[in-house]
C-alpha cells in the first residue's frame, strides 16, 4: 500500500438525524495515498461518512482526524481542512451564474488568495487534466453532464488537496458519460492523490482501489483489499449486496 | 418586446378602462356641482417661464422631494433589510430572535402609527427633524418588508450551491458574496422592484407630519387655491408616471437577468 502515514482517522464516529442513526460506531484509518472505495445500499450511511469528513455534517459523537488536524466545530481548523479536503458531488453542485474559469478560480483567488493570472494559469492546467481546455469560458449550463463534473473535478483539484472525496460522482450522469469522467478519476489515481469514493463503479474499484469497504445499516460490515474483497467476502450482507450489483 | 406589451398590456388595459370611468364620473359629478374647472393654472405648478428665465413650479419640486426620499428611504431598507435577513438566517440564536422580533413589530404596527412614533418620540430623544424622521420610518417600515424578500431569494439558492462553496474553503460571507448572492438577484428583482414602488407610494404618509413632498405640496397649492380637482389629478398623474416608469425598468432588468442563467 502507498504511503504508511495515516492521513484520515475516523474513531467510534455516531452520526443521528432525528431518531434515525445514519452512523453507528464508525472506525476507519485511511493512509496518505491510499484509494477507498465505499459501496453499500442506498442508505447505509456511505454518504453521511464522506460528509463528515470535510464536515458538511457534523458527527453526533467520536472523532475525527484529517491530516494530523483534528475536526471540531472551530471556523479556523475547519477552512483549513476543507482546503486540503476536495469534494465531488453527485449532482455537480458547479456555480451556475459563474464561467468554468470563475468556477475554477474562485476558491484559489478568494482562500489561497494566489493572484488571478496565477489561478487562470493553474485552472487551464487542471482544465487540461480532465481533458476540456476547449470549454473555459462557457457557463456550466452549456456543458454536457460528464463535461460539467469534470469541471467540477477540476475545481477541486485547483485548490491542490491531499485528498479527494467522491460521492457518487457517476450516478446522476448518462451511461455514455461515465466512462469519460472515471477515466478522470483513474488518472488521478495514478497520480497518488489521496482518494475516497462512494460509487457503485465495480469495474472502477477493481483497477484503482487499494481497500474496498462495505457499508450497511450505518456501520462498516467489511474493509479488505479488493482481490479478498470480490473473490471472497467474509459477511453474507457483503455477499447478497456483491452479487446484486455484479450478476449483470 | 412583444413579450413585454403581452404582460404588460392586460393591466394597462383595465388600468385605462378604470381611469376612463373614473374621470367620467367625476366629470359629471362636477358639472352637476357647477365646478369651475381652470385647468390653465396647474402649468404654473409644473413650471414657469417668465423673465428671469426657467424655474420649477411647486409640484416639480415636491415630487423631487418625493423622489430623494424615497430613494434614501429605500436604501436604508435595502441596508437594514439585508442585515436583518442574514440574522434571521444564522445560526446565532439570539440573532435570530432578535430579527423576528423586529419583523413582527413593524409588520404588525400600522404606518401612521410607526411615523407618529418616529416623529414625536423618536424626533425629540434624538434630535430627528421631520425629513429624517420620515426617511427613517420608512426605511424601516420596508426594511422588515424587504428583508423577507432577501430571505426568500436566499432560501432559493439550492444547499448544493453552499455545499460547494463550503467545500472550496470559502467562509459563510464568502459563500454569500460570490456564490448565494449573486443567484438569489434574480428571485429578488421583481418583489424588490415591487418594494420600490411600494415606497414611493407609502411616503405620501408623510404629509401628516408637514414634510414638503409630493403629496403636501398638493394639499398647500388647494388651500391657496381650491382647485382640488385640478391637482389631485395631477399629483395622482405624477405618481403614477413613477410607479409606471419603474415597473417598466424593473420588466428591462428582469428579462436581463433572465438570459444570463
Amino acid at each position: 500500500m502507498a504511503g504508511r502515514r495515516p492521513i484520515i482517522e475516523i474513531r467510534n464516529v455516531d452520526k443521528y438525524f432525528g431518531e434515525f442513526q445514519a452512523l453507528n460506531d464508525v472506525s476507519l484509518t485511511i493512509h496518505a495515498g491510499e484509494r477507498v472505495v465505499i459501496c453499500g445500499p442506498s442508505g447505509s450511511g456511505k454518504s453521511t461518512l464522506l460528509r463528515c469528513i470535510n464536515r458538511l455534517e457534523e458527527p453526533s459523537a467520536g472523532r475525527l482526524t484529517v491530516d494530523g488536524i483534528e475536526l471540531t466545530g472551530a471556523k479556523d481548523t475547519l477552512r483549513r481542512v476543507r482546503t486540503e479536503v476536495g469534494m465531488v458531488f453527485q449532482q455537480f453542485n458547479l456555480f451556475p451564474h459563474l464561467t468554468v474559469l470563475e468556477n475554477l478560480t474562485l476558491g484559489p483567488m478568494r482562500v489561497r488568495r494566489i493572484s488571478r493570472s496565477e489561478a487562470t494559469e493553474r485552472a487551464r492546467k487542471y482544465l487540461d487534466r480532465v481533458h476540456i481546455p476547449e470549454q473555459a469560458e462557457k457557463y456550466p449550463s452549456e456543458l454536457s453532464g460528464g463535461q460539467q463534473q469534470r469541471v467540477a473535478i477540476a475545481r477541486s483539484l485547483c485548490m491542490e488537496p491531499r485528498i479527494m472525496l467522491f460521492d457518487e460522482p457517476t450516478s446522476a450522469l448518462d451511461p455514455e458519460m461515465i466512462n469519460e469522467v472515471l477515466d478522470v478519476m483513474v488518472e488521478l489515481a495514478g497520480s497518488g492523490m489521496t482518494m475516497v469514493c462512494v460509487t457503485h463503479e465495480m469495474g472502477f474499484a477493481r483497477k484503482v482501489a487499494d481497500t474496498m469497504v462495505f457499508m450497511d445499516e450505518g456501520e462498516i460490515v467489511e474493509s479488505s483489499p479488493p482481490d479478498a474483497f470480490f473473490s471472497r467476502p467474509s459477511s453474507k450482507r457483503c455477499r447478497q449486496f456483491l452479487d446484486r450489483i455484479l450478476e449483470h | 418586446m412583444p413579450e413585454l406589451v403581452k404582460t404588460r398590456a392586460i393591466p394597462v388595459v383595465l388600468y385605462l378602462i378604470v381611469m376612463y370611468l373614473l374621470v367620467r364620473v367625476s366629470l359629471t359629478g362636477a358639472e352637476a356641482m357647477g365646478y369651475n374647472w381652470q385647468w390653465y393654472r396647474i402649468p404654473d405648478y409644473l413650471f414657469r417661464l417668465t423673465d428671469d428665465g426657467f424655474q420649477w413650479g411647486e409640484i416639480s419640486l415636491g415630487l423631487v422631494t418625493t423622489l430623494t426620499l424615497s430613494l434614501q428611504a429605500f436604501l436604508i431598507a435595502l441596508a437594514a433589510g439585508l442585515i436583518v435577513a442574514l440574522l434571521r438566517l444564522s445560526d446565532l440564536v439570539v440573532g435570530s430572535a432578535l430579527a423576528v422580533a423586529f419583523l413582527e413589530f413593524v409588520r404588525n404596527m400600522p404606518l401612521l402609527v410607526l411615523l407618529y412614533l418616529f416623529y414625536y418620540v423618536l424626533g425629540p430623544i434624538f434630535g430627528l427633524d421631520r425629513y429624517a424622521a420620515s426617511v427613517l420610518c420608512l426605511g424601516i417600515y420596508h426594511a422588515a418588508l424587504v428583508s423577507e424578500i432577501f430571505r426568500a431569494g436566499i432560501q432559493a439558492v439550492s444547499t448544493g450551491q453552499w455545499e460547494a462553496a463550503r467545500s472550496i474553503g470559502l467562509s459563510t460571507g464568502q459563500a454569500y458574496r460570490f456564490v448565494v448572492l449573486p443567484q438569489s438577484i434574480k428571485f429578488m428583482l421583481p418583489p424588490m422592484a415591487g418594494e420600490a414602488v411600494h415606497i414611493v407610494k407609502s411616503s405620501a404618509i408623510v404629509s401628516v407630519i408637514a414634510v414638503v413632498e409630493l403629496t403636501t405640496t398638493g394639499r398647500n397649492i388647494i388651500a391657496d387655491t381650491y382647485l382640488s380637482f385640478e391637482v389631485w389629478f395631477t399629483v395622482a398623474a405624477v405618481y403614477l408616471a413613477i410607479t409606471l416608469t419603474l415597473s417598466i425598468f424593473v420588466t428591462f432588468l428582469e428579462k436581463r437577468y433572465a438570459v444570463k442563467s
